[in-house]
């Protein structure tokens, strides 16, 4: 009786331990392959393209909308103690030091992240990783790198673009709505908001969870199951566990960055 | 190139996004300071306390927003005193402000920001391009009123 319990908890941790050496050995195999430099730009381009210009009207549109409803509900609150001009310094500062890394990434796990891993998973389905792997054709090097490194270049600027859409539907509704006035929604958010305390520490936020989120998509791509289940789960998987992943992790950042642990 | 549209669209993610760094960068965070004093024109006041009043805070008449403060600095006076000179761009609209009116930093609301009000004259002759503000009073701190409230000095 004893003896399966204790099969059952080291058969566990060696599996959770077997799948985070594996996606280390992806990552890093992918990471570190040789550079080619003749095809390798032009295949990070088209990942670029994939992974970061068609992310981009989710990130407009909820950026946008994101910004006017921190607009609409802080002037309801604010205008209350009359302190209404703080409205563009409380929607630059959450924005910029947290919804806009999270809620970016968060996204982009869900229209990027999940592309990434059907669309690795249903190579392995096809055996279209093994037959390049049979030509002598690394797939991690061909494969994994460009969409590793595609993703860790758009998030960041995904979130830089998401941040200033954001500010600007607060503006819309701030400003020229609701009436705040234009100089003091600008100063109070240009006396708050420090470059280096926040816009730069939500970009370094948004370049770990970039870190996180495509590490997973492309883990969960190669360790699918190669069946039509087994990609519709594993591109669940990425989300859910990219999310969590991203949740808790911005709570250690924010613990590091601003309380000065 | 085969991939043309591909790479425009990537160029256009790129630039955009370097845009927004730039937002971020000088409109939010404030490293430089865009507002444009464009179809306005300078007055000079100096006040002995302009309290939480700040760059880009509003210049009202009667309560009206007839410009904004443009700069703040420290001089020293003849005398030997320190005092803060604030330069308010008022726009052209608004030219004709008695010489002889003057200037005080209030509140708005309890918790709200300082802003500059001018009170107008009776002078005949107008404020012109950087003339001084002679009479100003200066902010009243809400800190000093409490102290004051508490130590029951009455100076």
């Amino acid at each position: 009786m004893l003896e399966n319990y204790l099969y059952d908890i080291g058969y566990r941790t060696l599996a959770v331990l077997e799948s985070i050496g594996r996606a280390s050995r992806a990552i890093f195999f992918a990471i570190f392959s040789k550079p080619d430099f003749v095809h390798g730009p032009a295949r990070l381009v088209a990942q670029l393209y994939s992974v970061g210009v068609l992310s981009l009207i989710i990130i407009l549109v909820s950026g946008f909308f994101i910004g006017m409803v921190l607009g609409l509900q802080g002037y309801n609150i604010l205008s209350r103690f009359g302190a209404d001009q703080a409205l563009g310094e409380l929607i630059a500062l959450s924005m910029v030091r947290e919804l806009g890394p999270v809620v970016g990434a968060l996204l982009f796990s869900g229209r990027a992240g999940s592309a990434l891993t059907a669309e690795i998973a249903l190579m392995k389905t096809t055996e279209q990783l093994s037959s390049m792997e049979m030509m002598g054709v690394d797939p991690l090097h061909r494969v994994i790198a460009p969409r590793f490194w595609a993703g860790q270049i758009s998030l960041p600027m995904l979130t830089l673009i998401f941040n200033a859409v954001a500010i600007i539907g607060g503006y819309t509704v701030g400003v020229d709505w609701l009436g705040v006035d234009d100089g003091a929604f600008w100063s109070n958010m240009q006396v708050s908001v420090d470059f280096k305390e926040d816009v730069q520490n939500g970009i370094i936020k948004s370049i770990v969870f970039a870190t996180v989120v495509t590490w997973i998509a492309v883990y969960q791509g190669l360790n699918s199951t190669p069946t039509s289940e087994g990609i519709g789960r594993a591109t669940t998987k990425t989300v859910v566990y990219s999310s969590l992943c991203i949740l808790g992790l911005d709570f250690f950042l924010t613990a590091v960055m601003f309380r000065g642990i | 190139m085969k991939n043309r549209k591909i790479e425009i669209w990537v160029g256009l993610f790129v630039v955009l996004s370097i845009a927004a760094l730039l937002m971020l960068a000088l409109q939010v965070s404030g490293l430089s300071n865009f507002y444009s004093a464009k179809g306005s024109y300078i007055v000079k006041a100096s006040f002995t306390n302009i309290g939480g009043l700040k760059v880009r805070s509003k210049v009202t008449i009667c309560g009206v927003t007839v410009g904004r403060v443009v700069n703040i600095s420290l001089e020293k006076t003849e005398s030997g005193e320190y005092e803060a000179l604030a330069l308010l761009a008022i726009q052209n609209d608004f030219a004709k402000i008695p010489d002889d009116s003057s200037a005080k930093i209030l509140t708005a609301g309890l918790l709200g920001d300082n802003y500059v009000e001018i009170v107008p004259g009776q002078s005949e002759n107008f404020l012109k391009d950087w003339s001084l503000i002679e009479l100003t009073s200066q902010a009243i701190l809400l800190e000093d009123l409490i102290s004051k409230l508490a130590t029951g000095s009455n100076k």
